[in-house]
Parts: structure tokens; sequence; C-alpha cells
């Protein structure tokens, strides 16, 4: 029977979204509906002595201005987020100190970085609330501002949160084996420091959130462009204390998300409270500039690292202590952070390990996970150190890689580690030699090589490098999917994951089909609502397909069993006897006689002609939990062939390749999709994207002229081998795939140019690789080798 | 408040209306005429999803006033497939493609391309595909199968 699982099966979504029906949160009107706008710091750091908000409450068609004040004693400031504390095992392991660190829905006092929130004005349309933010007047008085991770920890520096003592917010240590004893063994040592930059995620679709409220169930409905709708529903009854099942968050289309949206936001709270204040919907759309000042930033990591190895290059021991600068504020526990620590390796295996991790605090807008989530920082680091290996030995840094990869025949591999999930952390298959030879030959490695040599005779820059990674990915506690066959036979699915360009529909369409052996288009999936299931989780780090997925295919084999029961009842006959394919089930001896999906559907309806089988509820749905034991390891390959103009600094990006392992693959075109697009953010965190503050904290980088986003001119067509080791820990065998393109790209480009440059030998610490970044390298590189002349 | 009359045929209908003066043409079409298929996604003029066409030539209607627009011709993307649903060749070469994944920026992208397509009536290399969409920013594909679908909208046309 024909399997759609594998298969370029066409995507349910595009139809909508090519013809502008579509339903983004901004393209929702309900009657009777206000607007809000929104006043925001213009301080990175000032007490706020006093808001007079009396001239713009009293402009025609403004509803009402909303300070902090007023949601004193109704609304409660974010804390901790409790999906990201730590397990106790993981806890007892790194020791981490964390501080608490609320967060209030709109300024109180004073505010700590250029966008927070100060006061919302309600209005009869956008243009009028705008109007009115015109006539707030705050009187701020500064305060020392701290924009640099380094000024931040040292003892005079200004406190951001008194309470907290200092701007260190958190600390933990990673050890394994014995450092001194790896670095008391080696023939060299090498030191360095590196440092990737703050970007943000900038989906298309910036964040906006409305919200209406019935009196008469005290229903409140929410919609917003969130990746997580079920945490913001439980963020919205603990906050403003309501009874979370009177809420329905709904995440309808959803333009991009990338991280940044699967943090719960003070807008997310507030909008939903007003509404249910003056009963009447609100709606908020956040612009672009908004965007750029108040929705959450990430990466912002300074390493320094130690290394030590041999003169073959084996590496004995590595030694970090690395900072996350997070902003004003971080409600997300270790997360990024110790997604560094865990992945910094990667593919390597290096059994001495210490690792010191602080995030600390300034007057910035916080930072969340984005694409990747504190890997690409990691992957940065390590891939730098292999060619930085390379160049002290003078060896290939394939040879490097070789030397140190985790080979085949130590899978499963145990890394020594806890995962976040806090087991225990495993590379549990793969083959990245062979990644790494299929990369190489894909390139043309030797070729390369050979050609490289010609085009240096006639002053051309040309140069290959590489980045692997690893990536945890499916991670839990949980997804869920609710499974039904309604009275005309079409199956339903809903899941608790909700998707902003993943493709749910047509994937988890996919599993469900072959399981009950129909087509796709007998599925619909629905998603991204919480009033399809009691829980559900979302849609972040590369854990989509894993985990609804598995899901899915858990919901539809119970209903299968049950479909079967049932028929077995109708047809007088076992279950054995009987075999479900193509949308029947039929008796295995006599295939003529069969019964539809429609028909046990209907069979299972309670009453008098329901021939559901005595002990089981009648009904013709099901729902299935699934929990994966851990997380999944997906791995990757990455080679950026790049031309360099010494004489301009620009970076001109030749071929661009990737090898992967996700594992089972549900839909080549979907997966392919997903690498290709994360290799263009990547390409944008390696040669463009930049979020800048000056010394006062002022973002400088404010629209789309300042940071740079990369266009069609800018992203080559990535070559994709594939490998597919299938996982263990789920029961098709799926690796996340959604983040794995944004890992590699920064390292991968990096080291390009680094080996483009190579006669000067330049090295790349610090990204974006701007041309005039590049420029000053090669000049002091040039000034440098005329001195040794 | 200033006000004025706007005249401006919509996706081949006249639309007459009084509006004011500083509505933009984006938020006219978006809120005053439903036709919420043209998206916002930067409001000054980068990112191109506002994208649609006056008098046949790509505009950010994020850029202009609806005022600006009385007197002529705009088409948007509910202009493209028809009515019974089936695509404009443009919509099927993107779906075939796998050319969007969130959809936002969509909408932009096919009506650059619509007037590319126009103005460019051979087919174009790669490189000319790259610069007829560089003015639409893309978050979520990596433009490559953008490119690929554009190549295949014109065998569709053919």
């Amino acid at each position: 029977m024909k399997q759609f699982v594998g298969q370029n099966v066409k995507r349910k979504e595009d139809h909508r979204l090519l013809t502008g029906s579509g339903k983004f949160v901004a393209d929702i009107r309900i009657e009777n509906m206000v607007e809000a706008a929104i006043l925001r710091s213009p301080y990175a750091h000032a007490r706020i002595k006093n808001i007079d908000v009396s001239q713009a409450k009293n402009h025609e068609g403004v509803l009402d201005v909303i300070i902090s004040d007023d949601l004193e004693g109704n609304v409660k400031p974010f804390t901790e987020f409790v999906e990201f504390t730590l397990p106790p095992q993981l806890e007892a392991d790194i020791k981490p100190i964390i501080k608490q660190n609320p967060e209030p829905m709109l300024a109180q006092h004073k505010v700590t970085f250029v966008g927070q929130a100060v006061a919302i004005v309600l209005a009869e349309d956008r243009y009028i609330a705008e109007d009115a933010l015109g006539l707030i007047k705050v009187s701020y008085e500064p305060l020392p501002v701290v924009t640099d991770p380094y000024e931040t920890i040292k003892d005079d520096a200004p406190v951001i949160h008194p309470h907290l003592g200092n701007n260190i917010q958190s600390h933990f240590e990673v050890k394994v084996g014995n450092i001194d004893h790896a670095f008391s063994q080696a023939n060299h040592i090498l030191k360095t420091r590196i440092k990737t930059p703050r970007v943000s995620g900038n989906p298309l679709e910036t964040r906006g959130v409305i919200a209406e409220y019935q009196e008469r169930n005290q229903q409140l409905d929410v919609w917003s462009s969130t990746q997580v709708p079920f945490m913001v529903r439980s963020y919205l009854s603990k906050l403003v204390g309501l009874v979370e099942g009177n809420i329905r968050v709904v995440a309808p289309d959803v333009g991009g998300g990338f991280g940044p949206k699967c943090a719960v936001y003070p807008e997310e709270i507030i909008i939903p409270y007003l509404a249910m204040k003056y009963k009447r919907p609100v709606k908020w759309i956040e612009d672009r500039l908004e965007h750029m000042q108040s929705t959450r930033h990430s990466r912002d990591q300074v390493h320094d690292v130690e290394v030590a190895f041999r003169n073959d290059g084996t590496i004995l021991g590595l030694k970090d202590q690395f900072l996350l600068d997070n902003g004003a504020h971080n409600s997300f526990a270790l997360c990024c952070a110790y997604n560094s620590a865990a992945h910094l390796r990667g593919m390597y295996h290096i059994p001495n390990y210490d690792i010191t991790g602080r995030i600390v605090l300034t007057n910035k807008t916080p930072n969340v996970p984005y694409r990747g989530a504190g890997r690409p920082e990691a992957v940065y680091v390590m891939d730098r150190i292999i060619y930085m290996i390379a160049d002290k030995l003078n060896l290939d840094p394939v040879e490097v890689s070789m030397r140190n990869f985790v080979r085949p025949e130590q899978m499963p591999y145990e890394t020594g580690i806890f995962y976040r999930d806090g087991a225990n952390m495993v590379l549990e298959n793969g083959d990245y030699v062979k990644s790494l030879q299929q990369a190489m030959k894909i390139a043309g490695y030797e070729e390369f090589r050979q050609q490289q040599e010609e085009t240096r005779k006639n002053n051309k820059n040309i140069g290959i490098g590489f980045s692997s990674y690893i990536e945890g990915t499916g991670i839990g506690p949980f997804e869920g999917a609710a499974v039904k066959v309604d009275s005309t036979g079409h199956i339903l699915v809903g899941v608790g994951s909700s998707p902003h360009g993943q493709s749910h529909e047509t994937t988890l369409s996919q599993i469900c089909a072959d399981v009950f052996g129909v087509n796709p288009e007998q599925v619909s999936v629905r998603a991204g609502d919480t009033s399809l299931l009691p829980y559900g989780v979302g849609t972040f780090a590369s854990r989509g397909a894993v985990t609804a997925g598995s899901a899915v295919h858990g919901a539809s084999k119970q209903l299968r069993e049950k479909f079967l029961l049932i028929a077995g009842e109708m047809l007088g006959v076992t279950i054995d006897e009987l075999e479900m394919h193509s949308g029947k089930v039929y008796l295995k001896h006599s295939p003529s006689q069969f019964v539809t999906l429609q028909e046990i559907a209907q069979a299972a309806k309670p009453g008098p002609r329901c021939k559901v089988p005595k002990g089981i509820e009648p009904g013709a749905s099901a729902t299935y939990y699934f929990v994966p034991p851990t997380v999944t390891f997906s791995s990757g390959f990455h080679v950026a062939v790049v031309e360099v103009d010494k004489e301009t600094g620009f970076v001109d990006i030749l071929r661009y390749i990737v090898v992967h392992d996700c594992g089972r693959v549900i839909n080549p075109k979907i997966v392919d999709g997903q690498i290709q697009g994360g290799v263009a953010q990547g390409i944008g965190g390696a040669l463009y994207e930049e979020i800048i503050y000056d010394k006062n904290g002022q973002l400088v980088t404010g629209t789309y002229m300042d940071y740079l986003i990369p266009t069609a001119m800018e992203v080559p067509e990535v070559e994709m081998g594939h490998q597919e080791f299938l996982s263990p820990h789920n029961p098709i065998g799926i690796k996340g795939v959604g983040e794995g393109g944004a890992i590699s790209p920064p390292a991968a480009i990096a080291n390009a140019v680094c080996d483009a440059m190579r006669p000067l030998k330049i090295e790349i610490n610090s990204l974006p690789i701007s041309p005039n970044k590049l420029r000053s390298l090669i000049e002091e590189a040039e000034n440098a080798e005329s001195v040794l002349k | 408040m200033s006000y004025s009359n706007v005249k401006i045929k919509v996706n081949g209908k006249v639309i007459e209306k009084e509006i004011e003066s500083r509505w933009l043409l984006s938020d006219f079409l978006r809120d005053k005429l439903g036709l919420t298929g043209t998206h916002v996604g930067c409001e000054h003029g980068v990112c191109g999803a506002c994208t649609v066409l006056l008098n046949g030539e790509p505009v950010r209607s994020c850029l202009m006033l609806a005022v600006q627009a009385d007197g002529l011709e705009v088409e948007t993307v509910e202009s493209l497939a028809e009515e019974d649903g089936t695509f404009h060749p443009i919509q099927q070469a993107f779906a075939n493609n796998h050319a969007l994944q969130c959809g936002f920026c969509t909408p932009g992208f096919l009506m650059s391309v619509k007037n590319f397509m126009e103005t460019h009536p051979d087919l174009p290399t790669d490189d000319e595909i790259r610069e007829a969409i560089s003015g639409n920013l893309c978050r979520c594909t990596g433009y490559s199968n953008i490119i690929k679908a554009v190549k295949e909208a014109y065998v569709l046309k053919c």
C-alpha cells in the first residue's frame, strides 16, 4: 500500500496563503474593537518621576490610557517561566545560581531598556492611539547605563535591579574528566576570545494580540502571533487570576517565529486584561520599530576558551568561561546558556571539559532563544578552534576534525553530562566521518585546493570552510494529539504544537494517513488553538515533527485499534480476522466484505445502535500524549566556499553545501526548505546581522536600513546531501530539522574567509564579518607581515 | 482632521469613499476594503510584504497615502486567482516549488513577480530573477525555491 511518509505531498497550507485568504492576527476584526498603541521608553536606564496622561486621556477618540499603577494588584509580573526550570539531577550536577528577576508588565518606577513598555493608549483606531501617545508626558531622571557584559560584572557597575545585589543573574559549571591533568599532558595550549553578536529573529510578521471577553460565560478569547499558545493561556491564567478553562488562545496563521515568539510577552497579558476591564475587544499590532526594540533578541555571548591538544591535533581538554549578555531581564533560566555548554563539544570526543557559564544583565532588550538557541554560538567557538589548531600545527582542518570525531563504533556515545531535560546526554547514532566525507565529495575538496592555488596566483582569494553540528531535538516534556473520525468518514487531527511555517497540516496528515491507509486529503489537521486539546506545548527547539508527529502517530494507532474492534462487532468476527487499508476494514479471507471508516464512525456513536464493544467508551476519537524519553540528536556538516575581495572586504558565497541527518524524512521538500531557510538566516548572522546599542543604550539598528537581512542577492542555493539514521527515541524515527540549517553557517563562513585569506593568517573571532571589519583585519595582518619582513 | 474623497479601481472594481487624508494605502486596502492579503511587515519600505501594483507598477503600499492612488488602478494579491479559486500560474508555480513557508511575505512576492514577468517576457536568468525579487524580504525560504518557482511560472504561462 502507498505510504505517504517520505513523499513530497503538496502543502495543504498553500492555497489560502497564496490567495491572500490566510488569516494572520492583524487581519482579524471584531465589531466594537478598540486599538492599542504603546509608549515605549526612550531611555536605557532612568527613574520615572512622573507620568501625566491627562491630555492624552482627553483626546477625542481615546478610551483610556493605562500605566503601571493601573495594573497594580490586578496583573502580576513575570518571574521565571516554570517550563524552563531545571530538573533536579541537572541542578545537583551543575550547581546553578539563578536569581529571580521579575519583569513588570509596564515599567514601574524605572525603565531598564530602550523600548520597554511604559503606557498603553486604547483608542477608536491606531491612528488616534498614536496621536495620543504624543500627548503623554513622562519625566525621566536618567541613571547610569551599562551595555557591556564585562563592565556589568565589575564591582562598581551600576546595579540594574538592586534587589539582585549585582548584575550576574545566573552562574553554573559543567565539568567532565580531569581538566588539569589533560592540560598537563598537552603539547600545545591555545587561548582565545570568541564572540557572537546580538541578533534578532525578525519574523516578517511582527507580534500582535487581539482579545475579546464575553461576560455571558466569562469566556476570554485571545488571538496572538505566538509559537506557544498553551503557555500564553497558562500565564494569562496565573498572572491575571483567571479560570484557565475559560481562556482560549488561538495562534492563527503566524508569519514566522524563529524563537522570539516562543516567549510570553507583557502585551499578551495586558491586552486581554484590558479587553476584560473595558468589555471591548482590543487589538494591538506591533510595528517594526517596536519589534526591533522590544521583541526579544538573542545570541550575544563571549567565550574565553583554552584548549589543550597534542602535536597530531588530538584535543585533550577544553576550558571555557563564557558570558551571555541577556539584557535587562531573564525569565528563561539557563536555556540558551546551558544549550551552549551542552553542545560546545559537538561531534568531537573531548574527554576533559570544564565550562563556566554566567548570564549577565545589561540595559538592553532581554534575550530569548532564537533558531539554534545557544548552539550557533557554541559551534562557532568549537569550529573556529578546529581551524586555529590546524593553523598552529600546519595541518588540514579536515584532518584535525577526523582525529577528534566521535566515531560510529563509539555510538551510542555517553557525553558524561546531563541534557537540559535531565536525561543522560547520549549521542545515539550517526556517522560523522561519512558525513564529512560526503560533504567534501560534493564540494570537490581536492580539486578545490588545486583551484585555490591557481586563483591565488591571479590575486583572487577563494576559500573553503566547514563546520559540524549536533543538535538535541524534539525536547519534551510532551506533545499531544486528538484524532477523530467524523460522521462523513473524514479524519480530524488536533495537535498542541503550533506552526508558523513548518507545514504541520501537511506533514502530520501524512503520518495519520499512513496509519489509516487513506490519502492525506482525507485528513484535516488543526493546530494553534488551546481548545483542541487539554494540554499542549508548542513549536520551538526543532521539536514539532518529533513530538507532534509521534503524538499523531500514537493517537492514530489507538483509534485504528478501536476501529478494528468496532468493525469486528459489526462483521461478527475477531480482530485478528481483519485488516485495515484504503480507508476500509476488510475481512482478511473475504475481501469483498468490508466496512468503511464512515460506517464505523457512525457505529461508534453512543446509543442503541452503538457497536463499541462493552467496557470501551463510545465515540470515534482518541487522544494520545507522546512523552519522549529524552531528545534525539540530529547532526550535519556544512561547507562554505567563498571569494573575498581583499580591497573592499566584501565576501561572496560561491557555494554552500549541507549534509545532514534528521532521521526519518516525512516530506523531503519541506525538510529541504527548512535547511535552505535556516542557512539563509545563518548567512545573515555570519555576514550582515547585528543589533547594536551605543554606550547610552540607544538602539542604533532600529530599522531594516540598519539591521540587514539577507535578500535573494546574498543567499545561494544550498546543495544538499542526506543521511538517514533513524532515531530510536520515537516510533517513526524522526529527528528534528528546524534549526540545523541556521547553526553552522557563521562558523563555516568565517572559516572559509580565514582560509581564503590564509597567507595572511587572519582570525575572525567575532561576527558579523562585515566588509569594514574584514578590511581592518586584512590591514592589521598586512601591517604585521610587513613589520616581520 | 482632513478628509478626502477617493475613487480607486481596486482589482477591477471602482471604489469611491471618503477617507482621512492621512490613511496609508496599505491600511486603506486592509481596513477599509477588507483586502487583508496585502501584508504590512516593516512600514518603512524595505521588506516588500505590502507590495501592490499601481497602474501595473509595483509600489510599497505602506509608503503611499491612499489619496495618492486617487483616479488610479490598484491590483492586490486577491486579484490573482480565478473566482473559483484556480491559481494564477505564478501562484501555481509557488505551490509546486514549496516557495513559501509561513506565507506572510508571499503576496508581496507574487505582485513583484507579476510585474517582472509582464515587463520581462523572455525567460530570465537566475541572476535576473534574484535582482527582480531583491526588494522583497523572506525570512523562511532562503529564496532558492522562489527562484525556481519564478522560472516555472514562465513555463506555466506559455
